[in-house]
């Protein structure tokens, strides 16, 4: 066994634990940390593929920005304690029953599809490196890119326009 | 590393996701499981990325772009998530500035 597999198995094993513990963990900001960590073992996985830039980015989105503002609106309202009333059990129960049933059916689809022989590139290759990507990203994708600018100058207003005291 | 190593961790992950957002009843944690079902997604792109540059690596082919569409998608799914986080947590602070609260069943109110 490969120190890399170690590292998959590792990585793959962190981010399922820490991924079910933001769903049964009652406090919200224990849930937000859960999460952080999930967020950290996935990019452990991109660097493992070398994906550079989307593993700094991911670090810097999700667990820098998103979940700081996560946990600014629960500790802003005052949810850090555990106020969510218990429902029903037999929702709950039925929940992890249709959650388990779609794990079941897509397991089940894909066990023996034909891509299985397939392998993954993993720590080389060029195409995760910012060089390639930023080439491709101002050459090809540059429409989309400049787009995108505008639904995120679209989301700050609607955020400040839905958030603002009338 | 085979392929579907990475389908089953995304799978598992995004069936995790699925599960919390039909169990739990705070729209935050409801918020936090959706950005986990992407975050899944992500990593399962990434990896079909990478499966298709070594496949035309193999195959002898010299462009050294290939396949990084999807990092690239992946990118983008970033973008629209950090968007759609900002306006629907002003959406939950609006809502629990009405109702003083975050219960999801609060929100019913279309039914009648």
């Amino acid at each position: 066994m490969s120190i890399t597999q170690i590292l998959f198995w590792f990585l793959s094993v962190l981010a399922l634990f820490s991924a079910l513990m933001v769903v049964t963990s009652k406090n919200p900001v224990h849930s937000v940390l859960w999460l952080i960590l999930t967020f950290f073992s996935i990019s452990g996985h991109y660097i493992l593929l070398n994906a550079q830039f989307l593993a700094v980015v991911n670090v810097i989105v999700y667990a820098g920005a998103i979940m700081v503002l996560f946990l600014f609106v629960i500790m802003l309202m005052n949810l850090n304690k555990s106020v969510e009333p218990q429902k029903n059990r037999w929702i709950k129960i039925a929940g992890g029953i249709a959650g388990g049933c779609l794990l079941l059916v897509l397991v089940a689809a894909l066990r023996n599809s034909e891509i299985r022989q397939q392998v993954v590139q993993v720590k080389e290759g060029e195409i995760g490196l910012i060089r390639n990507l930023g080439r491709e990203l101002f050459t090809t994708y540059v429409v989309p890119f400049e787009i995108s600018s505008i639904l995120f100058l679209s989301a700050m207003v609607g955020a400040v326009v839905i958030g603002k005291k009338d | 590393m085979p392929v579907n190593y990475y389908i089953f961790l995304s799978i598992a992950l995004f069936c995790i996701g699925i599960v919390g957002v039909l169990t739990r009843r705070n729209a935050i944690i409801i918020f936090m499981c959706i950005e986990l079902m992407f975050n899944a997604v992500n990593l399962l792109l990434v990896a079909f990325s990478k499966m298709h540059h070594k496949a035309a690596i193999d195959a002898g082919s010299v462009a050294t772009n290939v396949g990084s569409d999807g990092q690239i998608f992946v990118f983008f799914i970033m973008v629209v998530a950090a968007a759609e986080v900002s306006v629907g947590l002003a959406i939950i602070v609006m809502m629990y500035r009405n109702v003083h609260s975050v219960d999801v069943n609060f929100l019913n109110r279309l039914k009648h």
